[in-house]
């Protein structure tokens, strides 16, 4: 039998958990997007170096389980002396940080794919236009590849946040107090998991709803160029309409 | 001693071009050069070599041997042996380039910005010009070209006509010393192919400097002051557009005549 009142209060009490699981996605998918657009460009760089230590950095982190990273960096660092002696250890010893960092790594290399497939895509007459007119590469890759590469990626790239937002229930198991977290200790107090880890799913997927919704919002408002003109924007702005 | 008119700068001078993909060799040596108010028509069939010459002038190719000049600033090449030849100074190929705009077979409207941003891009970001007058500028253009209509769409919504339209005043709007035009009109549908040379035809009445890449003969007969046949990497035949048609020299030159 399904207890709807225990499925109420049990709600209540996940959605505490809510400000960390928000927290842990979207401070590790802002870092790790920077970090994977510099694998990106390490990646398209043309340097053979450069190329290489990308692709083994993506390599590796796409190759082993998110769950081995995270226990690496949060129990297997304090076995190095120098690291427990250094400035970054006030952070390295607590498992947020550690969590957040795991995610982070991993979700770089992950979307340094997608941005270095962006950037692959862009139409080579798109291209050659730009170089045509003169435009320096810093200036061609600023104005036309990038802004193109943004649109093609943002349907994988979006994927790959929705993948994150799940991820983050991972941190649960160092320690965390996410929602996934939260959800554990109510079951083990309870007996009931059924409930605690309906809701505790609910939760999850009312965040991924948000976050794919907000990027097809975003998606959207990027590509008019998709769209047919809308027929309630005239394209003429109103004083030239006046000329006929 | 007789004083000597000098020559006029020309506008765009290939010298000795050579140009190899691999172990093939595309042209064997090509000179031309263009003298302000040209309009020159480059003919040959497909594989003659004619795109990659007309590539090499602003360095899209960069040629294996032979020098390219625009407005006599020869672009310096750096060809070491071992590795594919490139321009040694990127900012004076920049810099040349805006100089020399190309019209694209495939328009390469950017997509992503609407006509007129596509118009005002290069102006603004590339040559530092101001942007309120080149969005005036822009207009004006697109009103010459027949498209102001147009001006807040997006490249995909117009048509293949349109849109090298909007590519020709894209190139316009950056005052070139010389266009370059890459078969403007093959990539069109035949009833579109009228409105787009006929902006062509408005610029050489100008007395616009032209380069253009084209299989349309009338084109080349009535509007080109010069038309070049160009078969398997040489200039077969070349002179004035009148002559050369009335009376072709080369014999491969009276078979692409009489097949086209």
């Amino acid at each position: 039998m399904i207890d709807t009142s225990f499925l109420a209060s049990s709600l209540a009490t996940l959605v505490k958990g809510i400000p960390l699981t928000v927290q842990l996605s979207m401070i590790s998918v802002s870092v790790g997007a920077i970090l994977a657009f510099g694998l990106a460009l390490m990646r398209v760089s043309g340097n053979a170096a450069l190329d290489l230590s990308a692709r083994a950095y993506i390599f590796v982190y796409r190759g082993t389980p998110l769950l081995v990273q995270i226990y690496i960096i949060y129990y297997g660092l304090s076995q190095f002396p120098a690291l427990r002696h250094s400035f970054a250890w006030p952070y390295l010893r607590e498992a947020y940080w550690c969590a957040v960092i795991a995610l982070a790594l991993n979700t770089a290399a992950y979307s340094a794919e997608i941005i270095r497939g962006g950037i692959l895509s862009v139409n080579a007459g798109q291209v050659e236009a730009a170089r045509a007119c003169g435009m320096s590469q810093a200036l061609m890759f600023r104005r036309i590849v990038l802004p193109q590469a943004l649109r093609h990626m943002l349907p994988a790239y979006g994927n790959e946040v929705i993948l994150m937002i799940k991820s983050t229930a991972l941190a649960s198991t160092i320690t965390l107090m996410d929602v996934t977290g939260i959800a554990a200790k109510l079951v083990s107090e309870s007996y009931r998991p059924i409930e605690v880890f309906t809701m505790a799913g609910a939760i999850y997927l009312l965040l991924t709803f948000i976050a794919s919704h907000g990027f097809s919002l975003f998606e959207h408002a990027v590509t008019p160029d998709r769209r047919q003109p809308a027929p309630h924007r005239p394209a003429e702005p109103p004083e030239t309409l006046q000329h006929g | 001693m007789a004083e000597r008119i000098p020559e006029p700068v020309p506008a765009v001078a290939l010298s000795g071009i050579r140009k190899s993909y691999g172990s093939v060799e595309v042209l064997h040596g090509v000179s031309l050069a263009a003298h302000e108010g040209e309009v020159i028509s480059i003919l040959g069939s497909s594989g003659s070599g004619k795109s990659t010459l007309l590539r090499c002038v602003n360095m899209l190719e960069v040629p294996n041997d032979g020098t390219v000049a625009i407005q006599g600033e020869e672009i310096r090449i750096d060809r070491r042996a071992g590795r594919p030849p490139r321009p040694s100074d990127a900012a004076q190929v920049q810099r040349l380039r805006s100089r020399a705009a190309m019209v694209f077979q495939s328009f390469n409207l950017w997509s992503h910005l609407t006509i007129l941003e596509n118009i005002i891009e290069a102006p603004v970001h590339v040559q530092g010009r101001d942007r309120k007058d080149c969005i005036a500028e822009g207009e004006a253009l697109l009103e010459r070209v027949g498209i102001a209509a147009k001006r807040n769409f997006y490249p995909a919504h117009l048509s293949g006509g349109q849109q090298q339209r909007a590519a020709i005043a894209r190139a316009l709007a950056m005052h070139p010393a010389i266009m370059l035009f890459d078969e403007p009109t093959s990539a069109l549908d035949p009833e579109l192919v009228g409105e787009v040379l006929k902006v062509m035809r408005d610029l050489a009445a100008e007395g616009r400097t032209m380069l253009v890449v084209t299989h349309e003969m009338a084109f080349a007969r009535d509007v080109s002051t010069r038309t070049v046949f160009l078969h398997k990497g040489v200039i077969e035949e070349e002179g004035s557009s009148a002559d050369v048609f009335a009376r072709p020299h080369s014999e491969r030159f009276r078979q692409f005549l009489a097949r086209a």
